[in-house]
């Protein structure tokens, strides 16, 4: 058997086992497996691909990717939990990365490719510049590197202007066949600031819908490239993903109510927050008052927010529900689809605290108990129970599915202080009749709660 | 001819794509978008073939090669370090 058959035949099956593994992934019961297969399939992708011929400089790949990939790998396995969606970004990006400077190399060997290998390594190159760009962005928004969502006068236009050109440059190289290196930086340079300004103005629960999308990019980005090289294995893997990243982040859209050409060009902001102006004041509760409500309730539900998760507080919660549990209340915690900072996200960090799945709804499994609900427990989410996103056309979120925390008998909002949310929108449940601020960190106030909780037994 | 073949396995492998999530419960959408993530990281087999092909006397080229390889092999790692770590809370603790 030729050692060329031998590798084709190696990338039909690693393909095979990547639309397997990622099939597998999408049901909880097989999830684990999936991930394995797929990493099957690279480290097959991978070795196999030192023996195709006529290769040199393996001193440099070697060393480019042990350096890349065990730093990836360290990275990967100490960052905490809560800070998993940027890391996920940031990784994406590499890709992206990856793809541009697979197109930027071949441009860099010169020859001729023709008019169709030409177009799609350009088209590649610019969708990989803006993952790359975007992706960094979104890690730094995550991250807390970059505060606030900054929006340039005429936004829209500059967005079109610089995307017309870019693509008018692109389309001129493509045509004119032997490109100047003058020519090539500009369009990369372009196409980065592209992914910088698309990815800049977009903030706040948007984030993880621009964070699938510019997955998606990546994944189509590598499948160009793959068809430049020549490269099935890069082909089908690059597609499947572009493909199944779409529809994925359509789903994410859907659960947030946003249509995606709203995340891209009419961001969340709190300025818009002028025409329905928020009466009465928020009313402090202390932790005996919060302990003594739920103590003695029938029913208590639980809405967890970033907030705790960033307290580290998913712990503390589950000692204190079981108390309650074990006093006979009954206790069910509520995620909103976009609770954390990404779908899903909320339910892995209350995993790993050890909460049970037959305790954890979604929203519309859950959504009309908070009548039937004593006290609706909020613990650092904000916009997620904001009932002026069922009612208040003027809000930024209204027509966001939210939690209807505001329907339970008694709230009780935990918060670290007055102001607003992570996307700066005032909150009008904090100043409901029927709602009690536990002001402190998570970690802290819940701490108080279960010692208070302890000697009310019995 | 050769061209439409390319064609013909970009419009599968798209269809693929669609079909392979289309139901997939909210719990796990994190974790496979970590995962596709994780898939997207075989860029780096195209960065080494780009590289391995790569002229030896010209710095530029390795450099972007290098470079290609390094983020290729980043993407690859921490992409499934990530997805692993995360499926992990998935335990069956009942």
């Amino acid at each position: 058997m030729s050692i060329e058959l031998l590798i084709q035949a190696s990338y039909l099956i690693v393909a095979a086992l990547f639309i397997l593994g990622l099939k597998a992934m999408a049901s909880p019961v097989t999830a684990k497996k999936g991930i394995v297969w797929a990493g099957v399939g690279m480290v097959l992708a991978t070795l196999i691909t030192f023996a195709t011929p006529k290769m040199g400089n393996f001193g440099w790949m070697i060393a480019a990717l042990v350096s890349g990939g065990a730093l990836a790998w360290y990275l990967g396995k100490v960052v905490k939990m809560t800070d998993m969606p940027q890391m996920v970004a940031i990784y994406n990006g590499m890709g992206g990365g990856a793809a541009a400077a697979i197109a930027a190399l071949e441009f860099a060997k010169g020859g001729d490719h023709g008019v169709i290998t030409t177009a799609l390594a350009i088209l590649g190159a610019l969708i990989g510049s803006v993952a790359f760009s975007g992706s960094c962005i979104a890690f730094a928004k995550l991250q807390g590197i970059m505060k606030k969502a900054h929006r340039l006068p005429g936004q829209n236009g500059v967005n079109v202007v610089l995307g017309l050109g870019t693509i008018g440059l692109g389309a001129a190289i493509v045509v004119g066949g032997h490109p100047e290196p003058n020519h090539l930086i500009a369009f990369f340079v372009l196409s980065l600031a592209l992914g910088v300004i698309l990815t800049n103005p977009i903030g706040g629960a948007d984030m993880p819908v621009v964070i699938s999308l510019l997955n998606a990019f990546t994944g189509l980005a590598v499948g160009l490239e793959g068809y430049v090289l020549g490269n099935p294995a890069l082909i089908i893997a690059g597609i499947v993903v572009g493909a199944s990243g779409t529809l994925l982040t359509q789903l994410m859209a859907k659960a947030m109510n946003r249509p995606l050409t709203n995340v891209l060009f009419t961001p969340i902001t709190g300025e818009a927050q002028e025409g329905g102006a928020i009466t009465g004041t928020q009313k402090e509760a202390s932790a005996m008052d919060a302990a003594a409500m739920m103590r003695f309730a029938q029913k208590v539900i639980i809405v967890p927010g970033y907030g705790m998760a960033v307290a580290g507080a998913q712990h503390k919660v589950w000692e204190m529900s079981k108390q309650l549990i074990d006093a006979g209340v009954e206790v069910k915690f509520a995620i909103h689809p976009v609770a954390g900072r990404m779908p899903g996200h909320m339910n892995v960090l209350l995993a790993e605290a050890g909460v049970p799945y037959d305790l954890i709804f979604d929203l519309e499994e859950i959504n009309e108990e908070f009548r039937q609900a004593d006290v609706a427990l909020v613990i650092g989410a904000n916009d997620v129970v904001n009932p002026s996103a069922r009612s208040d056309k003027s809000s930024p979120i209204y027509g966001m599915p939210i939690l209807n925390a505001d329907h339970a008998q008694n709230v009780i909002v935990n918060k670290r202080g007055k102001g607003a949310g992570y996307s700066g929108i005032e909150n009008a449940l904090f100043y409901g009749e029927n709602t009690r601020m536990l002001y402190g960190s998570a970690q802290q106030a819940i701490a108080e709660v279960i010692a208070n909780i302890k000697t009310m037994q019995g | 001819m050769e061209n439409f073949i390319y064609l013909y396995i970009f419009m599968l492998a798209a269809f693929t794509g669609y079909e392979v999530i289309s139901r997939v419960p909210v719990i796990l959408h994190t974790p496979l978008m970590s995962g596709s993530n994780f898939v997207h990281g075989v860029v780096l087999v195209g960065a080494m073939v780009a590289l391995g092909n790569a002229d030896p006397n010209e710095p530029l080229q390795l450099v972007i090669g290098f470079f290609a390889v390094f983020l290729g092999a980043a993407n690859a790692a921490g992409g499934y370090v990530v997805t692993e770590r995360m499926l992990a809370m998935f335990k069956s603790n009942k």
